[in-house]
């Protein structure tokens, strides 16, 4: 069982202060081990603290990033998962499932995590999976209205993955769940 | 005979209670005078007091009795105490005069032998606050006061105080706080002074049932003239010193009156008065006692807005230099962060940024560049979260908090912009949500000082002008297209276009950086394609633009991809006559084209054709369109298109590149399964060959 974060789209300090509360109590140090960050954290406070939760830290780099050194797409395995990462703002029109489904034929990879839109979304389609975690502050964003703050956990398991999102809805954290399989391990034919 | 063996003789007399202890204790006292040496003296009468202790006719103590009360005990340590402490002044003047500092510290070391004596009185159970109060306090401070020495009644004031229940200080305040005055000057009365409040504050913050008594003997009123007397009776005294004082009878009167902030003000207020015609204060020690002055208020009501109901407390701020205003304005908004406090009228916003104003703007006296970046980075990016802080749900106050904040910003200066003007952004933005949602359309008749979003983009669009000439024209562009898109949800499209203007010209003349350059395509193309407020000819002008830029970037892989991201411009999904499939296709073409120029140049720079990487991207648009039923994008080019990449993989001069050869596995895998999925979708796919 591999637990890994993902979130993005913060927006410290231009659209938000910080973390909401109770997403903070939630995520501790230890716990998790990897991270993938859709970036628009924005500043070196965000990164540092994403750090100690869990120093196996990706991040893409989103327009308003301060650090211009992340990369604009990055790729992973972990487990029989290959994963894809990507701020998405590169990927025109934005948040529209078959160009995102493009990148991830490109990329080559199982699950495609991109941001930018701040909207939660989950896809299952021929390729895999393509999850946007949304924003984990509630940011403003000019796609979506009323953003609720989000996040996502995957439980990577084997052929499995286990797709949690926590939602804060009214000062509530609402938690749901999905599940892909993989059909096999090797998926990568001709 | 040693004097020693005296005592233990007289000691165990007195227990064998032939005799009444207090005759006994007289004489002891009486045998030790002859003891003249100071420090025998002094080592003598600790004895005497040890070996006492548990022999003093008590109440309830077996050598209580007719002839021995209370009284003969309380005498006896007087009469002790008032010994040991003359014998231990008297050690002051014995010897050279350049011997003095060694001397003092001799002293030091015994100090404790005498003040043993107040904290015996202390243990008597029969010193009740009546006797107290008649008998031990005179008698103490009267010996305290009349030896006239500094060393001696620095000690033992406080002594008084460390030793003696609180209870019993504040019946006595009167007479404690009379005293000071007749204290040799030289005594660092202001110590003492700040231990007595420091324990009384203790005192009140121990139990509510205490405060009624703090009340009732008007501690308050008491204390504060003498912090004034003392401090005019000492008109060199360190700032630093003036300040404590003053920050020990706040704290005081915090835990003691937490409910009458006119009397915290009136604490504030007389420090404002010693401090006035000093200037800005700059001693070290002095500035970090005013910051923890003006904290207290704010540990305590968790709430800055409390705070600042305080008339002297910005008067306070006004004494500090720079680098402390500093100090003290990340206090204030770390205050604010934590509690979550919201500010929610302009009027409190004004008072608050001028409070912090050394974080906002630059002082005349402080050169700018004398900061360390980070820290620079830091203190900015927490005003931009204190702005994020201010906030009411009423339109019209939340448009005047805007308007404040900004004003403040604006003096900040090219370096600080950058980082105040986003979040000032933002919130305006959002406000223009809130408005949309309350269904404000542009009224053309509309009562034009109401706030609106159209007056809203006003005043974004002077504001975003000011990062412009500023180092942060990326910034800038970003923001302007954030403002087109919501310009274009309020359906003004005269507000939108001119924010796309500006983003171009900031294109145009100041986004030079290759890599700049196409975050900012990808972000002109994308807002471009979410817009449909325009009208064909703005829609137009635009759109050619945006082409035209990305044809003509550097790098011939980005002019590529920015010229197929163009495509998308032409067919909007929920728009049937904004779906020219003429027009996607030709931009697919010319995306071709670029990717033919980009081997070619390859094959003429490296002898290699390079990777067909773009091809395959290509490919893949034309699928995308193919399935969304463009019309132009046949079966027979998508054919040859996937023809032309096989002969391009497999010729000679090709360079091998796994990951273009996975991409085109997952394409020919995705046709695959389109072809199977059966229905309209596997028809269309039906022909196309693998």
């Amino acid at each position: 069982m591999v637990l890994v974060l993902a979130l993005g789209d913060l927006h410290v300090p231009h659209r938000a202060p910080d973390l909401p509360a109770k997403f903070k109590s939630m995520l501790v140090p230890g716990k998790i081990q990897h991270i993938i960050c859709t970036g628009n954290l924005c500043i070196k406070e965000v990164h540092d603290y994403l750090k100690t939760l869990c120093p196996d830290l990706h991040i893409a780099r989103g327009e308003y990033d301060e650090e211009t050194k992340y990369p604009e797409t990055k790729t992973l395995t972990i487990g029989q998962f290959k994963l894809g990462l990507c701020h998405g703002h590169q990927v025109i029109p934005w948040g529209d499932l078959d160009s995102l489904a493009m990148l991830q034929r490109q990329l080559d990879v199982d699950i495609l995590v991109t941001g930018h839109t701040h909207q939660f979304t989950a896809y299952k389609h021929e390729g895999g999976v393509v999850i946007n975690p949304g924003s984990a502050t509630g940011a403003y964003s000019s796609i979506t209205y009323d953003v609720n703050p989000s996040f996502v956990l995957m439980d990577i398991d084997g052929l499995r993955v286990v797709v949690y999102v926590y939602e804060l809805i009214d000062g509530e954290v609402k938690v749901d769940k999905i599940d892909f399989k993989k059909t096999s391990s090797n998926q990568s034919t001709q | 005979m040693p004097a020693t063996f005296c005592l233990d003789l007289g000691s165990v007399y007195i227990k064998s209670k032939e005799a009444p202890a207090k005759d006994v204790l007289k004489d002891l006292v009486e045998m030790c005078r002859g003891i003249q040496n100071p420090v025998r003296g002094l080592f003598l009468r600790s004895y005497l007091s040890q070996v006492s202790k548990d022999k003093l006719p008590d109440i309830g103590s077996e050598y209580e009795g007719d002839a021995d009360t209370v009284s003969d005990a309380v005498e006896f340590v007087l009469q002790n105490f008032t010994e040991m402490n003359k014998l231990w002044v008297r050690m002051q003047h014995q010897g050279p005069s350049r011997e003095k500092e060694k001397r003092e510290k001799e002293r030091s070391e015994l100090r404790d032998l005498v003040g043993k004596n107040l904290h015996v009185l202390s243990q008597i159970e029969g010193v009740d606050l009546d006797m107290y109060k008649d008998v031990v306090l005179p008698r103490v401070l009267e010996q305290v006061v009349n030896c006239k020495d500094e060393l001696a009644q620095f000690y033992l004031m406080d002594c008084i105080i460390q030793v003696f229940p609180d209870e019993y200080h504040l019946q006595t305040l009167d007479v404690l706080l009379g005293a000071y005055p007749q204290l040799q000057p030289s005594v660092d009365i202001k110590t003492v002074l700040s231990q007595l409040m420091e324990r009384l504050s203790n005192y009140a913050a121990s139990s509510a049932e205490v405060l009624p008594e703090f009340l009732q003997v008007e501690a308050f009123s008491k204390l504060s003239n003498a912090i004034g007397k003392v401090i005019e009776a000492q008109p060199d005294m360190a700032t630093a010193g003036v300040v404590t004082l003053y920050s020990s009878l706040l704290t005081f009167t915090l835990h003691v009156h937490p409910d009458r902030l006119d009397y915290a003000d009136q604490v504030l207020g007389a420090c404002v008065k010693n401090l006035s015609g000093k200037g800005k204060i700059e001693d070290k020690k002095a500035t970090k006692q005013i910051v923890a002055l003006l904290s207290a208020p704010l540990e305590k009501y968790n709430d800055i807005m409390t705070a600042l109901k305080l008339s002297n407390y910005p008067r306070v701020m006004e004494f500090l230099d720079i680098p402390t205003n500093k100090v003290m304005a990340t206090v204030i908004i770390q205050s604010i962060m934590k509690n979550a406090t919201r500010i929610s009228t302009s009027d409190k916003v004004e008072a608050l940024f001028e409070l912090i104003k050394g974080l906002i703007k630059d002082s005349d006296a402080t050169p700018n560049d004398e900061l360390d970046e980070d820290d620079f980075k830091e203190e900015q990016n927490s005003v931009a979260r204190l702005i994020q802080m201010l906030y009411n749900e009423d339109p019209e106050e939340m448009f005047k908090i805007i308007e404040t904040v900004r004003k403040h910003i604006l003096t900040g200066g090219p370096k600080r912009l950058p980082f105040t003007v986003p979040p000032l952004m933002f919130s305006s933005l959002k406000l223009v949500r809130q408005l949309q949602g309350q269904g404000q359309e542009e009224n053309p008749f509309g009562d034009d000082s109401a706030t609106s979003p159209k007056k809203i983009f006003q005043l974004l669009n002077q504001t975003i002008e000011t990062l412009s000439g500023v180092l942060a024209p990326e910034l800038a562009l970003q923001l302007c297209l954030q403002c087109a898109e919501a310009a274009n949800d309020c359906e003004l499209e005269p507000v939108a276009y001119e924010f796309f203007t500006q983003a171009y010209i900031l294109y145009e003349e100041e986004i030079s950086d290759s890599r700049a350059q196409v975050t900012a395509i990808h972000l002109i193309i994308g807002t471009l394609q979410r817009m449909h407020v325009f009208g064909v000819e703005n829609r137009d002008t635009l759109t050619h633009k945006a082409t035209g830029y990305s044809a003509k970037l550097l790098k011939k892989p980005d002019q590529c991809r920015a010229v197929y991201a163009c495509s998308h411009l032409f067919w909007v999904d929920d728009h049937d006559n904004m779906k020219d499939g003429e027009r996607v296709l030709l931009c697919l073409k010319r995306a071709l084209r670029i990717a033919n120029a980009a081997q070619q140049m390859a094959n003429a720079a490296r002898g290699n054709t390079g990777s067909v990487m773009l091809f395959i991207e290509i490919l893949n648009k034309y699928l995308y369109f193919f399935e969304k039923g463009n019309p132009q994008v046949t079966v027979a080019a998508i054919q040859g298109l996937i023809e032309l990449i096989m002969n391009e993989m497999q010729s000679d001069t090709a360079t091998s590149d796994p990951s273009a050869d996975a991409f085109l596995a997952t394409t020919m895998r995705y046709i695959q399964f389109q072809k199977q999925k059966g229905g309209t979708v596997g028809e269309k796919y039906e022909p196309i060959k693998v």
